[in-house]
C-alpha cells in the first residue's frame, strides 16, 4: 500500500538539480545561479541597475513605481540577514509589489522537509515570486524544481554555493568605477572555502572578461578551485597589490579559527588584512560585501577611504535587486 | 517442487560448466542435467537464457526492527527475489541494532519460509557505539557469520584491535564501513571538482583510504583474521586491498553497482538519489573499480540496498538520507555495464555475484550439480527493457535508475523448494 502511495506522489522526473538547470522550462524565469546566467542577461541587469541607481539618487521625495503592481513577493530568509533582506524588500516595494518577509526559524538541517511545506503553503496563498536565502547549498534550486513554472525564484544566497545579486551589484559598481571589466584584474581575499560571494563573483567576472585571483590560506581554499573557476590562486596578498584593479575583502567568520582553519586572528590580519600600509602600495578599489569586521580583514580607514566602494555597494544592492525583480516579470531574456 | 527448465545456457564457474541444456528439478533438488530431457513435470523454455548458481547479496539494509516504514524483512526479501537473488545478508544498523542474539532470532523468524535465504550480520560493538565489544560468541552461536558497525566505522584503533582479536576466535568475517569521520563532517558528496562548484561539503577519498590502511595494518599485526572492506569506492582503496592480498593477507572487498556505474557528476543531475555513503566518486575511481573487478581484487558485488521513505529523499541534499535501493537493479546494471560492456565475462560476473559472497560468509556454494538443492538465478543477458516504478518490490522507491534502459533482465529464481518467475 505504501509503495502505491509513494508512486503517486513521486515526480516522474529525476530528483532536483542543485542549480535548478534540469528543471528550467523555456518559459521559466528564475535567478538561481550566476554560473548559468547568459551574458546577455547579465548586461541587461547591469544596465538596468545603472538606471535605477540614478533613480535612487534623484533628490526629493521618492516616487513609487507601478511596474510590479498587483504582484506579491515572499522573501524567505531561512538564514538571518538584515541587510540583504532589507535591500530586497526596498527594491520590491519601490517597484510597487506587495511584499511579505518571513524568517522561519530553522534550528537544524533535519528540518529540511518543512521547507518544502512552507513554500507549498505560501504558493497556495498565491505568491508570484519567492526570494530565498538558506544556509544549505542548492535549496533555492530544489524549491524551484518543485514549484509550478509560472512562479519565479530568486536565490538570495544558498550555503556556500552562490549569491547572484551580490555578484551583480559588485560587478555593476566595479564597472561604473573602472569603465569596463574587460582585461581588469580583481582579487578576492579571504575565506574562499566558505564563500558563496567568491563563487558567484568568479563566474560573473569571467563572463565580463576580467581576470580573477583568489587570495587566502590553503586551509580556506576549496579543492580544485583554480580548475573549477578558471582563476589564479595565491597565498600572498602583497603579490597582487600592484596589479589588482579591485580588491574584494571577504568577511572572516571568527568561529573558523576555533575550527582550526587558521592559527589566530592576529596572524590572519597580518597575512590577509587590508591595512593602511597595504592600501598605500596599491591603487585598487576596495570592496567588501559586509558586514565588516573592523580591524580584522579590513581596517576602518580602508573600508571607508576614498577608493572604497563599500557604501556604494549597499546602494547598488537595491538598484540591482530592482533590476532583477523587474526582469523576472518582463519579456526580457 | 518439480520443474523442468529447458534450453538454458547453464553456467557454473566452480564446475567450469557452460553449456546449453535442460535442467530437471525434483522435490527442490537438481535431478537431471542434459539435452532434450523428457519429463512429466511442468516445463519452462528459457530460449537460451542463462541459469546460474543463485545470486547472493552480502550487504542489504532491511530496516526491521525499528524502521519498518522504510522496509520490512518481508518486503526486502520480496525485492531480493524480484531482483534475482536467492540469498542476502542484512546489516545490523536497525533499532535496536543487531548486538543481541534475541534480535537475530526475531529477524530469522520473520524470514522463515521465504524463497530467499537470509543471513544476518551482527554488530562489532554494542549498539554500534564503537566502544564495547558486541557479544560475538553469542552472536556466532545464533548463526551470525559476519560482524560490522556498517553506517559508521569503528573510530578507535584500540577498539578495532580488540574487535579483530575477539572476532577471530569465532572465525567471523570483520566488515568495516571505511570512513575516517574526522574528515567527513557534514559531507554530502565526494570532495572534488563538483563539490567545489556546487558549494557542497565534501567527503574526501582519503577518508576512506585511511581506515582501510589502518585496518589492513591491524589485521596483519593480529594475524589470522578475515577482514572485508564494505562498498569500496576509491582508487586508493582498491590499491590498498590489492597490495594486502599480494602480501598474503586474508583481505577482501565488495563494490556496489552504483559505484561502478555513476560518478559524482550525477549529484547535479539526480539530486538526493545520488547521495550515498560512501559517495559517488570520479570516473578515475570507477575505472580503478572496474579494473579491481577484472583482476579479482574486488571479490564481490553487493548492493548496499538502502531504502528510505519519500520524505527522507524529497528534500535538499544536506538534509536527505544517504543511500539508494539496489536489489532490483543490481543484476541489470552488472549485465549492462560489466558484461555487456565487455569488462567482465559472464562467468566472472556470476563468480562475483554468487560464488564469492557465499565463500566469504563461509556458506556452501550454490552448485549446479545433480543431487544439490536447486538454488538458481535465471536471466536473459540480451533482453532490452526499461526499469519502471512498477518493477519495484521494495517498500521504498529511492533509486536514481527509474527510466533507465538496461540490456539484461532477470527472469526468475529457484531456491528453498520454490520457484519464482517474473
Amino acid at each position: 500500500m505504501a509503495s502505491t502511495r509513494a508512486a503517486s506522489i513521486q515526480p516522474k522526473t529525476a530528483a532536483f538539480s542543485p542549480n535548478g538547470k534540469a528543471f528550467s522550462s523555456p518559459k521559466r524565469k528564475d535567478l538561481l545561479t550566476v554560473e548559468h546566467l547568459p551574458l546577455e542577461t547579465v548586461l541587461h541587469l547591469l544596465d538596468r541597475s545603472d538606471h535605477y541607481v540614478k533613480f535612487l539618487e534623484a533628490p526629493g521625495p521618492f516616487q513609487k513605481l507601478k511596474i510590479l503592481e498587483g504582484r506579491t513577493i515572499a522573501n524567505l530568509f531561512f538564514e538571518a540577514s538584515t541587510r540583504t533582506r532589507t535591500s530586497f524588500e526596498l527594491a520590491e516595494r519601490r517597484l510597487g509589489a506587495d511584499v511579505i518577509s518571513l524568517t522561519p526559524a530553522v534550528s537544524s538541517l533535519a528540518k529540511g522537509e518543512s521547507i518544502l511545506d512552507t513554500i507549498r503553503v505560501l504558493e497556495a496563498m498565491k505568491i508570484d515570486a519567492f526570494v530565498i536565502r538558506h544556509n544549505v547549498s542548492g535549496v533555492p534550486g530544489f524549491l524551484a524544481s518543485r514549484l509550478p513554472h509560472n512562479l519565479h525564484v530568486v536565490n538570495a544566497g544558498d550555503g556556500v554555493h552562490e549569491h547572484p545579486t551580490q555578484a551583480l551589484l559588485d560587478a555593476a559598481e566595479m564597472r561604473a568605477a573602472l569603465g569596463s571589466l574587460s582585461g581588469k584584474h580583481v582579487a578576492i581575499v579571504g575565506d574562499i572555502l566558505h564563500s558563496r560571494v567568491a563563487r558567484s563573483n568568479a563566474w560573473l567576472l569571467a563572463k565580463l572578461g576580467a581576470k580573477v585571483t583568489f587570495v587566502g590560506p590553503d586551509t580556506l581554499m576549496p579543492r580544485n578551485v583554480a580548475a573549477v573557476f578558471g582563476v589564479d590562486t595565491t597565498n600572498n596578498l602583497d603579490s597582487i597589490l600592484d596589479t589588482a584593479d579591485a580588491v574584494m575583502m571577504l568577511r572572516i567568520q571568527m568561529e573558523r579559527q576555533a575550527r582550526g582553519f587558521f592559527p589566530s586572528i592576529e596572524e590572519y590580519r597580518e597575512e590577509y588584512g587590508m591595512t593602511p600600509e597595504r592600501m598605500s602600495r596599491s591603487t585598487a578599489l576596495i570592496l567588501h560585501p559586509g558586514p565588516i569586521n573592523h580591524g580584522v580583514e579590513i581596517e576602518t580607514e580602508a573600508a571607508y577611504g576614498e577608493r572604497s566602494l563599500v557604501l556604494r555597494q549597499v546602494r547598488r544592492g537595491v538598484a540591482v535587486r530592482m533590476a532583477v525583480m523587474e526582469w523576472l516579470f518582463s519579456n526580457e531574456v | 517442487m518439480n520443474l523442468v527448465l529447458q534450453n538454458a545456457r547453464v553456467i557454473d564457474p566452480v564446475r567450469k560448466l557452460d553449456e546449453i541444456s535442460d535442467l530437471e528439478i525434483s522435490d527442490g533438488k537438481i535431478s537431471r542435467i542434459g539435452t532434450a530431457l523428457t519429463s512429466t513435470f511442468e516445463r519452462r523454455d528459457l530460449n537460451g537464457a542463462v541459469i546460474a548458481p543463485g545470486f547472493f547479496d552480502m550487504h542489504v539494509h532491511f530496516r526491521e526492527p525499528g524502521f519498518e516504514y522504510k522496509e520490512t524483512i518481508e518486503s526486502g526479501l520480496d525485492a531480493a527475489m524480484a531482483g534475482g537473488f536467492t540469498g542476502v545478508c542484512c546489516m545490523p544498523n536497525t533499532q535496536p541494532a543487531i548486538s543481541d542474539p534475541f534480535v537475530v532470532s526475531y529477524i530469522r523468524e520473520r524470514a522463515a519460509g521465504h524463497l530467499v535465504a537470509l543471513e544476518i550480520c551482527g554488530t562489532m560493538t554494542n549498539g554500534r557505539g564503537g566502544e564495547e565489544l558486541s557479544p560475538m560468541a553469542a552472536l556466532a552461536k545464533a548463526g551470525v557469520r559476519m560482524v560490522s558497525d556498517d553506517g559508521a566505522a569503528v573510530r578507535s584503533a584500540e577498539v578495532m584491535r580488540r574487535v579483530f582479536e575477539y572476532a577471530k576466535m569465532y572465525d567471523l568475517l570483520v566488515t568495516q564501513h571505511c570512513e575516517e569521520h574526522a574528515l567527513t563532517h557534514g559531507a554530502v558528496m565526494n570532495e572534488g571538482m563538483v563539490s567545489t562548484r556546487l558549494g557542497l561539503p565534501g567527503w574526501p577519498a582519503v577518508a576512506e583510504d585511511i581506515i582501510i590502511a589502518r585496518d589492513i595494518l591491524l589485521a596483519e599485526y593480529i594475524g589470522n583474521v578475515r577482514y572485508h572492506v564494505a562498498h569500496v569506492s576509491t582508487r586508493g582503496g582498491v590499491r590498498l586491498v590489492r597490495e594486502a592480498k599480494a602480501r598474503g593477507l586474508v583481505v577482501s572487498c565488495e563494490v556496489t553497482p552504483h559505484h561502478f556505474t555513476l560518478t559524482d557528476r550525477a549529484v547535479e543531475e539526480l539530486g538526493t538519489n545520488a547521495k550515498m555513503c560512501p559517495p559517488l566518486r570520479t570516473s578515475d575511481d570507477v575505472d580503478a573499480i572496474i579494473e579491481g573487478l577484472r583482476d579479482g581484487t574486488i571479490d564481490a558485488i553487493a548492493t548496499d540496498h538502502a531504502p528510505h521513505a519519500l520524505h527522507e529523499k524529497e528534500t535538499d541534499l544536506a538534509s536527505a538520507a544517504m543511500g539508494i535501493i539496489g536489489l532490483e537493479t543490481a543484476i541489470p546494471l552488472g549485465l549492462t555495464h560489466l558484461v555487456g560492456a565487455g569488462k567482465l565475462t559472464l562467468s566472472q560476473f556470476i563468480e562475483r555475484s554468487s560464488i564469492a559472497p557465499r565463500r566469504l560468509l563461509g556458506l556452501r556454494p550454490a552448485s549446479i550439480s545433480i543431487g544439490e538443492p536447486a538454488n538458481l538465478t535465471m536471466f536473459d543477458p540480451a533482453k532490452q527493457w526499461r526499469f519502471e516504478e512498477s518493477d519495484i518490490r521494495s517498500k521504498s522507491h529511492n533509486t536514481p535508475f527509474l527510466g533507465t534502459e538496461f540490456t539484461g533482465k532477470v527472469l526468475g529464481v529457484v531456491s528453498n523448494g520454490q520457484a519464482h518467475f517474473l
